[in-house]
């Protein structure tokens, strides 16, 4: 049974116990690649945007994308829960597997696959009318979840996953918008974990925030990397390098290097590479 | 030095810039009083032509036959709400979702020739309105009404509502659409409880200023509602409402007539600013 086209909740992601890992951080166990794409290409009208793109990305990992403007990265994270589809006009060709289903099979409902890969965007978008427990819990509601116990229970969970649940809980009826921008960027996150995606996609989510409320989220990102997949694109080298296991390269709409993180800033095997991360370059 | 010499007050060039850049600003101020004297003007005349005449009576009797003193334009004034009712019955859900359509789902082509559509039907004049409902609905049922009056106001309704409406779902940022759809949320919820959530009270005001602008018209009322001097016990048959008493009113021979359709000018007059002040209040900032 094909899961991205029934229209039930997606299934408990268990939390595997962690085994040792390489570094100090606890990592999860290894479940194979979320995503499998093979060569994945993808055109705005006539202008194409991605080109060839072929690389598995693991579960329970956090993959960063890097790559100086308009080299395709945004346009790849987006295609990885079909957002680029409200753009008109775009086409795709090639493969993307998400845990073995095509995610562009006919059969496959839009919704259902951003039910089970979450998106964080670049300017934290609270809706405006609704209260902070509100923007929380309304991908639950929306979807049809009416239990109070349950709502309550997920509302403090992922309000405690975002880090945010300590300065919120006592105003949980004001505003979404009353809060600063990097506590409205962690109710966004909030947000999306709410509805327990399997992967969370994040665009730039720290470049309108300052070092210390990127610091939080960078910190964030460590924790989720236990239960989801995390993919981040990122304009900042030091932050690919600080909280990614994997590190994707990207340029003018072709994937130039795909390796573990350290490698990349320490050895990439492209020349390009090298003078991207080395900031000869973009 | 050059720039100086620019700056410095005296010769003849900049006394001529000084001297048009103060005609213009005389000009200005000129236009800006024009647009304000007619809406003092008419507060002013109604008040004191109309004001004496409106008491008790006036909101709550039907109007006397001619010759006779006292009387009001009860009939009339709660004609006006049922007709406005009616009228929003129609043009509020046809104009919203139209304006939702617009915004969220048409496409190029459609999009053009609809708010093209709309644009001439805010153009049509409004006896051209009354004329076409008079043909589709008093001719068929051989009887003027409140239907067909209701009708006429809310058919004017639809293209007013309808452009206010896409024009503040469009002003809604495209990230919380976005938002929405990353949460795997399905579009039409999105629509409803995001985006015309956030537009609402621009939504509301748009009703608002269309309900304003039909309240007053008169000819689409001529040929569908009629008017009638005493109260409408079926909205199949004719209906009073204040524009169409007003008009009959100030055409008769009678001074006391006159007096009457003055007050009831300035009690039509106060239902506009009721409604352009709650605009007022839906538009404010708040917080």
């Amino acid at each position: 049974m094909p899961n991205l086209v029934s229209n039930s909740t997606p299934p408990e992601t268990a939390t595997a116990p962690a085994p040792p890992g390489p570094g100090s951080v606890p990592v999860a166990a290894d479940d194979g690649p979320a995503f499998d794409i093979e060569g994945f290409s993808l055109w705005y009208g006539p202008r194409q945007a991605l080109d060839g793109i072929t690389i598995r990305i693991p579960a329970r990992r956090v993959t960063a994308i890097i790559g100086p403007s308009g080299c395709g990265k945004s346009t790849f994270l987006r295609a990885l829960n079909r957002m680029h589809e409200l753009t008109p006009g775009t086409r795709i060709a090639g493969s993307l597997r998400f845990f073995g289903e095509d995610l562009y099979a006919p059969a496959v409902d839009p919704v259902v696959v951003r039910r089970r890969v979450g998106m964080v965007f670049q300017k934290s978008n609270p809706f405006p009318t609704m209260s902070i427990e509100e923007n929380v819990l309304v991908g639950l509601r929306l979807n049809g979840v009416r239990d109070r116990a349950f709502l309550q229970g997920r509302l403090e969970e992922s309000l405690r996953m975002a880090a945010l649940w300590d300065e919120v809980k006592d105003h949980l009826r004001r505003p979404g918008t009353s809060l600063s921008g990097g506590q409205q960027q962690r109710l966004c996150i909030a947000r999306a974990l709410a509805v327990q995606p399997e992967v969370l996609l994040m665009d730039e989510p720290c470049s309108a925030l300052d070092p210390l409320a990127t610091a939080k989220i960078e910190e964030l990102i460590q924790q989720l990397r236990l239960r989801f997949t995390v993919v981040i694109v990122t304009h900042n080298m030091q932050q690919a390098a600080r909280c990614s296991d994997r590190t994707a390269f990207f340029y003018l709409g072709k994937l130039v290097e795909y390796d573990d993180t350290r490698r990349i800033f320490t050895t990439p095997a492209n020349p390009q590479t090298e003078a991207y991360v080395s900031g000869r370059f973009g | 030095m050059e720039l100086a010499a620019q700056l410095s007050p005296g010769g003849g060039r900049q006394h001529w810039r000084r001297g048009l850049s103060r005609g213009v600003a005389v000009l200005m101020g000129l236009s800006a009083l024009i647009v304000m004297t007619p809406l003092f003007l008419v507060l002013y005349f109604l008040i004191r032509q109309g004001a004496s005449s409106l008491d008790w009576n006036f909101f709550t009797q039907l109007p006397k036959p001619a010759g006779e003193p006292g009387g009001g334009m009860a009939n009339a004034i709660v004609g006006t709400l049922e007709l406005l009712g009616m009228a929003a019955a129609i043009g509020v859900p046809t104009g919203v979702m139209g304006g939702i359509y617009l915004a969220e789902y048409g496409s190029a082509t459609a999009n053009y020739w609809l708010r093209f559509a709309a644009d001439v039907l805010n153009g049509v004049p409004s006896i051209v309105w009354g004329m076409v409902v008079y043909a589709l609905l008093v001719v068929p049922f051989k009887t003027f009404s409140a239907y067909a009056g209701g009708a006429a106001l809310g058919l004017m309704m639809v293209p007013l509502v309808m452009r206010t409406t896409e024009e503040v779902l469009v002003l809604v940022p495209q990230s919380y659409r976005e938002a929405g759809l990353a949460l795997g949320i399905a579009r039409w919820k999105i629509i409803t409880v995001i985006v015309v959530k956030t537009a609402l009270k621009g939504i509301v005001t748009g009703v608002l200023i269309a309900l304003a602008r039909v309240a007053g018209e008169t000819a689409p009322l001529l040929f569908t509602a009629l008017g009638n001097n005493f109260w409408n016990h079926n909205l199949g048959e004719p209906i009073a409402a204040l524009p169409l008493q007003i008009f009959a009113y100030a055409i008769s021979p009678y001074d006391d007539w006159h007096r009457q359709a003055w007050a009831g000018a300035l009690v039509l007059m106060l239902l506009i600013l009721a409604c352009n002040l709650t605009v007022r209040f839906f538009s404010r900032e708040r917080r």
